[in-house]
């Protein structure tokens, strides 16, 4: 059973342009993701495809001009704005993409402390300390005084002793070396294996397929596929969606073929699928709806073409 | 510290030296038909005044570097003593304005900011800028008007009862005297204070740290005094003293409408009177005042804000 599941969610922001006018801008729509326990998916787009904000939007973070629509469910049950509130730091935490998410002026031990749930706070900032090879100084640095890496394993430490099960980490890898990536990604798996959800948001494809066991492709604030981490391999003939082929296709390693065109703005989405103007495959059905999202060869796609 | 102080000194004198006050005819005041133009053309050469400009300057300068500040002309006693008087009694005056201006306009800035946009901080803001816009001795006479005149509460004016004997006033009577000027300075300065903590505590609830600990369940009142305080309260303490200068101006206004004898009022007496000897003292004191403020800011900065404080050690 999915630990977490995202069915039909829209977001919008209200935005006033001239004047009293008010305009809606849907950043998210009919988004469709599941986390299953001990497993994590890696949520990959390029920027401004609503990544960060699927994430708030679990959480209920979202800012007061944003509306929120679609049903989302924590161990089955239905995740109110309620129930949010309750929930996140405790059962949903997130690991936010930077330093910035640090309060400037407290220590940074302290900062983790705040959000262990239960037992001895400091025994266990200190312990997680340890696990990422964060010195016993580090704690009463103060943010700006750590360096890059230093600030992602202690964003990961926050997670880390709240003693959650789901795990969001928001682009957790951008900066740091590959080395360090491969431990903050190892983090990530072990957690996993402990019988917990992670879901990674990132651009960064590769380094997700390295851990991730499901991969959620995004484009334009929804899911257009959602695969096993298996199909990301040779040219990309198990892939199902032709924006995850073009993604694959324009990595360096493989044919490094950009795609053409860019993303619609969210103010001017195109009426049918969101791929179209963009898409190789696409043809005058493709232009009157949206699809919807569809089963195919043990994955889901949002393609009417797609075999 | 020592250029600003010589420079302010020099400007000043040369202005008072070229402005139509003659400091014999100060001193002497409505006898100077007695005095003969002989007689005047000794006073002159007394005090060195037929001396060139910068001689003079040297003269008081080097008098004043020695600790002597010269003898008031209307006090007839010594500048120091009658700064370091009155300015005891504006100390009193301006510390509890500087302290109620302070804790209040903090308070309501942190109540606007966290209410934004509700009836309350509506309220404020526009408390704050009738306040901003609101000129000190307009001010000043309004509370005399309301709170001395039509409720009696207080006292009209002065620093201590009028025909009571320097033995016999009680502190209370001090206090009571000190209510309506302090009153005055401080409603005025609290519209900057809270203006800026609100402004500031909007930057800070929106700002991604104030959003993960959110994301990290915390909420209300412990968001507030975890994240929320220590990153407002160091702006505004820096505001606050930074602010000196403007509350001896404040000072000099609401002392001269409530005929509160502080060093505000011994200035404009001072000018008026052409006293310049005290004139001059007054100046080099407020200098050193609102510069000891600015340099309470950035000491404030210093030991406050640990990336300032840690900043350097790196």
């Amino acid at each position: 059973m999915s630990i977490l599941e995202v069915n039909h969610l829209s977001v919008s922001f209200k935005q006033y342009t001239a004047g009293l006018k008010q305009s809606h801008h849907k950043v998210i729509s009919d988004l469709n993701v599941n986390l299953e326990a001990g497993e994590i998916l890696a949520v990959v787009g390029a920027s401004g495809s609503g990544k960060s904000l699927l994430a708030h939007a679990i959480l209920g973070i979202l800012p007061a001009n944003a509306s929120v629509s679609g049903v989302m469910t924590y161990e089955g049950e239905e995740l109110t704005p309620a129930r949010q509130k309750a929930l996140r730091g405790k059962e949903i935490a997130l690991v936010p993409q930077s330093v910035n998410y640090l309060d400037p002026l407290m220590k940074v031990g302290k900062q983790v402390r705040t959000s262990v749930q239960t037992g001895d706070a400091v025994q266990a900032q200190r312990r997680v300390f340890e696990r990422f090879r964060l010195g016993r100084e580090v704690e009463r640095m103060y943010p700006f005084q750590l360096s890059g890496g230093m600030a992602r394993r202690t964003l990961l430490s926050t997670a880390m002793v709240s003693g959650a099960k789901v795990i969001i980490a928001d682009e957790p890898t951008p900066g740091l070396d590959p080395v360090v990536i491969k431990e903050a990604l190892s983090h990530f798996r072990e957690f996993a294996n402990q019988g917990c959800a992670v879901m990674l948001i990132t651009h960064d494809i590769e380094s997700a397929l390295q851990i991730a066991d499901k991969i959620a492709v995004f484009y334009a604030g929804t899911t257009v596929e959602i695969a096993k981490a298996e199909d990301f391999a040779g040219q990309g003939e198990a892939i199902r969606h032709p924006y995850s082929k073009a993604l694959w296709r324009a990595l360096p390693q493989n044919d490094f073929v950009p795609i053409t065109g860019s993303q619609p703005h969210p103010s001017a989405l195109p009426p049918g699928c969101l791929f179209a103007p963009r898409c190789a495959m696409a043809t005058p059905e493709c232009l009157q709806a949206q699809p919807e999202m569809r089963p195919l060869r043990d994955g889901m796609v949002r393609c009417i073409h797609a075999t | 510290m020592v250029t600003l102080l010589v420079a302010i000194c020099f400007i000043s004198f040369l202005l008072v030296k070229n402005s139509p006050i003659d400091p014999i005819q100060a001193y002497i005041g409505a006898d100077m038909l007695k005095v003969s133009p002989e007689q005047r053309a000794k006073i002159t050469e007394y005090w060195g005044l037929d001396q060139p400009v910068m001689m003079q300057f040297y003269h008081w300068g080097s008098a004043v570097l020695s600790g002597d500040m010269g003898t008031s002309m209307i006090y007839r006693r010594p500048v120091m003593e009658v700064i370091g008087e009155r300015f005891t009694n504006s100390l009193a005056l301006m510390l509890s304005a500087w302290v109620l201006s302070g804790v209040i306009g903090f308070v309501m800035g942190i109540i606007a900011a966290m209410k934004k946009g509700s009836w309350i901080d509506r309220l404020i803001k526009w408390y704050c800028f009738t306040l901003a816009s609101t000129p000190t001795f307009w001010m000043g006479l309004l509370v005399l008007i309301v709170f001395a005149v039509w409720l009696g509460w207080f006292p009209v004016g002065m620093g201590v009862p009028a025909g009571v004997l320097a033995e016999d006033v009680t502190l209370l009577d001090r206090i009571q005297h000190l209510i309506l000027p302090a009153l005055t300075l401080s409603i005025v300065g609290i519209a900057n204070v809270a203006l800026h903590t609100r402004e500031k505590l909007i930057d800070v609830l929106a700002s991604d740290y104030v959003l993960f600990a959110r994301a990290r369940g915390k909420q209300g009142m412990v968001l507030f005094w975890r994240h929320g305080l220590r990153n407002v309260a160091l702006p505004a303490i820096t505001l606050q003293f930074a602010g000196f200068s403007e509350l001896f101006g404040g000072a000099v206004l609401a002392e001269q409408v409530f005929s509160y004898p502080g060093l505000g009022q011994a200035t404009v007496e001072a000018g008026l009177r052409g006293d310049v000897p005290l004139l001059l003292g007054i100046v080099i004191f407020t200098t050193i005042f609102v510069f000891v403020g600015n340099l309470l800011a950035d000491i404030s900065y210093r030991v406050l804000d640990p990336r300032t404080r840690e900043g350097r050690k790196v």
